[in-house]
């Protein structure tokens, strides 16, 4: 199972594995991550699970696409590493992605 | 406040989920017990009308959070009864199966359930082919039906009901919709935004008659649904039927209870019900609205998270109100419409973009002030709608109809980083 590593801004690491094909809301939800919401549920509505997606794996996380950059545009504190957690499929690809979890989702 | 040994949460929808999950995440550390009248834990109710009905999502993908979350949060989860009474004097209620449960704290999350058709032929609950929309096994119980050919009727031109057809003619089912008043969303939308999603209907296909009341059905001798019978005498043929009339909140266990009841379960701004020892949270209340100035019930999955999370806060000793301006969404067909606030008695709707490049906002003022808006296929200015309808913003209507100028402009000076 790929494993995921979330951040906070204190430094406060959350190592989760999750099945893979598992989005990193999900991942993040269903192991009590705090500060990822993911309020609607996924379909990229609410934008309460946002990201940065730490350097090292920009790449291959690939940008966001174009529903999501739209609503990332209004989310506080937008950085270049900035995804919507809901839309990034954890794919054995992405086994040891980190991701940062922003100071605040409103 | 003293320690709370034991919270017992009535329901196990959205708000109830989020409850149970944020009082550990605060945490919380005596009991907690879930108690669901459905045989699922807390699933997503939105995709029942969209991606579930249309088959594109597993049952799995529905839960809100996995059965081990729950587990591993040490909280018991109790499904498949029902709540039949509360004993506030003895802080116990009791199950349809005869068990009683104490509570250190009572959290009511009933939920609703949907307006039924109010004609009194007793065939029509009967009607294995006609079908009302809140549940998984709703959503399972109409599936078979739901296939290509097949003639659907919809009663009710509201949020449900136009999903409904939007999913349905994507699956080449033949769609007729009907709709008592004199246009679709007529109770949430401006009648610029219920024309477009008119014309979006219809030109997918769907056969939309307004001010057209429901008569009656013709059955036949296996009592399912052949007809529906509207109107002036017109006869609608059906192979199946789908209801979405409106949503009763569950408030009947709390009024049995002698909780105060205002439309929902009245609850304060911290969930708080007339019983110091009861908490409400969800589509099952009304509360105090500091935005709206009034007491509100709302239908709402983001509301029903951030009641449960103000409640969760109180019972660890953390008060963190309710004061969020509501906010809804709805996708149909490629259409992203997401609304946030509530319209009623604006005097002004101005739109900016047209509707017939399929990508619009609506804005409804009162007395100059923004109220609410509307957003279709818009997420960017939607999202500086949201912070503008909470900042109740007083704003001339020509500039929000002004394309040149970006929205952003209009929100107040972010605060000096600290």
């Amino acid at each position: 199972m790929p494993k995921v590593t979330y951040i906070e801004q204190s430094g406060r690491r959350y190592e989760v594995e999750m099945p893979g094909g598992t989005t990193a809301m999900q991942g993040a939800v269903d192991n009590m991550v705090p500060g990822i919401a993911g309020d609607c549920g996924g379909c990229c509505n609410c934008a309460t699970c946002h990201t940065y997606v730490d350097p090292e794996w920009m790449a291959r996380t690939g940008p966001a696409n174009d529903a999501e950059r739209q609503m990332l545009d209004g989310v506080p504190d937008v950085r270049p590493g900035s995804r919507l957690s809901c839309q990034i499929n954890v794919t054995e690809e992405l086994d040891g992605l980190t991701l940062h979890i922003p100071a605040s989702q409103y | 406040m003293a320690a709370v040994d034991s919270v017992l949460i009535v329901g196990a929808g959205h708000a109830a989920g989020e409850m149970a999950i944020a009082l550990r995440m605060n945490g919380y550390a005596g009991a907690i017990t879930l108690v669901g009248e459905e045989a699922h834990a807390p699933y997503q109710r939105p995709p029942l009308s969209k991606a579930f009905l249309a088959g594109e999502m597993p049952r799995e993908r529905l839960h809100v959070k996995s059965l081990a979350t729950y587990q591993n949060a040490n909280i018991e989860f109790i499904p498949g009864v029902r709540v039949t009474s509360i004993d506030r004097i003895a802080r116990t209620v009791t199950l349809a199966d005869s068990r009683t449960l104490g509570y250190g704290k009572l959290v009511l999350a009933t939920g609703g359930r949907p307006r039924q058709l109010s004609l009194p032929d007793p065939r029509i609950n009967r009607a294995p082919n006609l079908h009302y929309l809140r549940t998984i096994d709703h959503a399972e119980g109409m599936r078979d039906q739901f296939r290509a050919g097949n003639k659907l009727v919809i009663i009710g031109g509201g949020y449900i009901g136009l999903e409904v057809a939007a999913v349905a003619r994507k699956k080449a089912i033949d769609v007729t919709l009907i709709e008592a008043l004199p246009r679709v969303l007529q109770r949430v939308t401006a009648p610029e935004v219920s024309a477009f999603y008119t014309q979006v209907h219809e030109a997918a296909g769907v056969r939309i008659r307004v001010n057209t009341a429901l008569t009656g059905f013709e059955f036949d001798a296996a009592g399912s649904v052949t007809a529906v019978l509207a109107g002036d005498g017109v006869v609608i043929p059906a192979d199946v039927v789908i209801v979405g009339i409106g949503l009763i909140p569950n408030t009947e266990l709390a009024a049995e209870a002698g909780l105060l009841i205002d439309d929902g379960i009245a609850v304060d701004e911290y969930g708080q019900t007339s019983d110091p020892d009861i908490l409400a949270i969800g589509d099952c209340t009304s509360h105090e609205s500091v935005y709206a100035g009034r007491r509100l019930r709302l239908e709402s999955v983001p509301s029903a998270l951030e009641q449960a999370r103000s409640a969760a806060a109180l019972l660890v000793g953390v008060r963190k109100p309710y004061h969020a301006v509501p906010w809804f969404w709805s996708d149909q067909y490629d259409l992203k419409l997401q609304m946030v606030g509530l319209n009623r008695g604006y005097d002004t709707a101005v739109l900016r973009g047209a509707p017939a490049n399929r990508n619009f906002l609506a804005f409804y003022l009162k007395d100059g002030v923004l109220l609410a808006v509307d957003s279709v296929s818009r997420p960017q200015e939607f999202m500086v709608a949201k912070k503008l309808v909470a900042e109740r913003l007083r704003v001339d209507p020509a500039r929000l109809a002004d394309e040149s100028r970006p929205l952003k402009e209009l929100l107040p000076p972010a605060p000096p980083a600290s």
